[in-house]
C-alpha cells in the first residue's frame, strides 16, 4: 500500500539505526506518547535497532487503557438494559471493569455491537427508534472529530435515542502530569502523529521550552518511528528542546482547523480521571450543556457512581514509563490478554499485550536463564 | 486506538458535514466523511481513522524521510561509529 510500504523498507530502517548509533554518546530515555507506536516498536522490534544507551519508554498514549474502571462499569451497566444497544470500538469490550467486562454482558443476552465508526452507532438509532442506542466515546484527540460529528449531526437530525458515554482525554495535559512527577525518567518525547494531525503541534512548545524537553510529531511506520527517535536524540546530544515534526505528510503546524472547530463546539475541557494514574485537571473533554441531551450518564443515572481501582495491576507504572511489563510479577502467569487484570494487557496498543504476544519467548528463556 | 491508514479518493458526494466519498484501501473500498477535508479532491490520499478522513497527504513532505536519509549521507554521518 502507497505511503505505507514503502515506510517498512529494511535497508533504510538500517541507515537509520546506524545514524542514530553514530550520534548517540550517552545515555537518553526517549518515551513515545502513543500506543499505536509502542505496538509498532515492538512488533518491528525497533528497540533492538537502537544503541543500549537509548531507553525507550512506552507512554499513557492508549485510551483503551487509560479508561477508568468506573467508567467500565457505568458501561456495563447501561449495555445490561433490556432497551439498550450499546455500540463501542472492539478494543473496549474485553476491558475487565469491577464485575465483568461487556463480552460478558453481551454473552448474558446484552445487544453489544461492534462498530467501525461513530456514525454507525448512529444508524444504527435511526434504524431502531423504539430503542436507546447508547456509544461508548472513547479516545484521544484524534478521535473527538469522528464522535463530535456523531454526536453534532444527531443533534441537528433530532436523533433522540442516540447518547453518548464519554471518556475523551487529552495527550498533552497527560504530558505534562508526567513530567511533574517526581519519578519521571522521560528526557524526550515522540509525540503522537495522528493526535497532532488534528490539534496541530503548537500547545506543545510551550510544554517543551518550561520543561527543557525535545518533542518530536512521530509517525507510525518503522522508519517515521526510527526518524523521530534520531531527531530527538540529536537534540538531546545538542542541548536543544523544541518541537519538530517528523510526521510533516500529515501534521500541518495548526492542524485540523474545521476537526477542531467541531469538537470545540460539541465538547468543553474538563477534569478526568486516568486508569494507573489518577485524576488530571483539564484533561478530557465532556459534552457541552447544549447537547446535553445526548449525555448518556445522565439518561441512565449513573453520573455519580465510582469505584476505586483494584491494586495489583501496575499498569499506572508502565503506563507511566517507571516499569516495564516484564517486571510485574502477574505478567504472563495470572494476567494474559484472555484473562486480563489490568487495560495495559487488553488492548493491541496496551504495552503489556505488545510484549506478551512480541516477547514472549525470550522472556522465558532469560526467566529460565536466571533460574539455572 | 488512533490507528489511521492512508487511502486514495475515488469519488466524492455530499456537502459540508455530510460531504463524503468511496477511499480505496489498495484496493479495499470503503465509504469515507469527507467532512473535515473540505479541500481534498478526487486522486488525493487522505489519512482516515474510524472512517474519517482527517488530513490530505502531502507528497512532498511523504518524500522527506527518505531525503533525510539522503542528506546526512552527505554530510558523513551514515558510516558505522568506529
Amino acid at each position: 500500500m502507497r505511503y505505507v510500504d514503502e515506510y517498512r523498507e529494511r535497508a533504510a530502517a538500517q541507515r537509520y539505526a546506524r545514524a542514530i548509533a553514530r550520534r548517540t554518546t550517552r545515555p537518553w530515555a526517549i518515551m513515545e506518547v502513543c500506543g499505536g507506536q509502542t505496538h509498532s516498536i515492538v512488533k518491528y522490534g525497533i528497540d533492538e535497532l537502537l544503541p543500549k544507551e537509548i531507553t525507550l519508554l512506552h507512554g499513557p498514549g492508549c485510551p483503551v487503557c487509560v479508561t477508568p474502571v468506573e467508567l467500565i462499569d457505568k458501561a456495563t451497566q447501561i449495555a445490561a438494559r433490556p432497551e439498550v444497544i450499546f455500540c463501542s470500538f472492539g478494543d473496549m469490550l474485553r476491558v475487565p471493569g469491577t464485575s465483568g467486562d461487556l463480552f460478558s454482558v453481551k454473552a448474558q443476552g446484552g445487544d453489544v455491537r461492534i462498530v467501525y465508526s461513530p456514525l454507525d452507532a448512529l444508524q444504527a438509532a435511526r434504524e431502531n427508534p423504539d430503542k436507546q442506542v447508547v456509544f461508548f466515546a472513547v479516545g484521544f484527540e484524534t478521535t473527538a472529530p469522528a464522535n463530535a460529528m456523531a454526536v453534532y449531526q444527531a443533534h441537528e437530525q433530532g436523533v433522540q435515542n442516540f447518547s453518548v458515554l464519554v471518556s475523551h482525554v487529552l495527550v498533552p495535559p497527560a504530558i505534562e502530569a508526567l513530567l511533574n512527577a517526581p519519578d519521571n525518567r522521560t528526557q524526550g518525547f515522540l509525540a503522537a502523529g495522528h493526535v497532532c494531525t488534528v490539534m496541530g503541534y503548537e500547545e506543545y512548545i510551550p510544554l517543551a521550552q518550561k520543561y527543557g524537553v525535545p518533542i518530536v510529531v512521530t509517525g507510525f511506520e518503522p522508519l517515521d518511528i526510527l526518524q523521530g527517535i534520531l531527531m530527538c536524540v540529536r537534540q538531546l546530544e545538542n542541548g536543544r528542546a523544541e518541537v519538530e515534526n517528523q510526521y510533516a505528510r500529515s501534521v500541518r503546524r495548526k492542524g485540523n482547523v474545521p476537526a477542531q472547530a467541531l469538537v470545540t463546539r460539541v465538547f468543553c475541557v474538563v477534569p478526568r480521571k486516568w486508569r494507573g494514574v489518577g485524576m488530571i485537571p483539564q484533561s478530557g473533554l465532556g459534552l457541552r450543556d447544549e447537547f446535553a441531551a445526548h449525555d448518556a450518564e445522565s439518561r441512565f443515572g449513573v453520573a455519580a457512581y465510582s469505584v476505586e481501582e483494584d491494586s495489583e495491576c501496575m499498569s499506572g507504572e508502565v503506563l507511566r514509563g517507571v516499569r516495564k511489563p516484564q517486571e510485574c510479577p502477574a505478567f504472563g502467569g495470572r494476567c494474559t490478554p484472555e484473562h486480563p487484570l489490568g487495560a495495559t494487557m487488553v488492548s493491541n496498543e496496551g504495552a503489556c499485550a505488545a510484549y506478551y504476544r512480541y516477547r514472549r519467548f525470550e522472556q522465558r528463556v532469560a526467566a529460565a536463564t536466571k533460574g539455572d | 486506538m488512533c490507528l489511521a491508514v492512508p487511502g486514495k479518493i475515488l469519488n466524492i458526494t455530499g456537502d459540508d458535514v455530510l460531504r463524503s466519498g468511496t477511499v480505496s484501501f489498495g484496493g479495499i473500498n470503503k465509504m469515507v466523511s469527507l467532512a473535515y477535508v473540505p479541500e481534498a479532491k478526487v486522486g488525493d490520499y487522505v489519512i482516515v481513522h474510524v472512517g474519517f478522513a482527517i488530513s490530505i497527504v502531502d507528497e512532498s513532505e511523504a518524500r522527506q524521510t527518505f531525503e533525510y536519509l539522503r542528506q546526512m549521507g552527505e554530510l558523513g554521518e551514515l558510516e558505522q561509529p568506529s
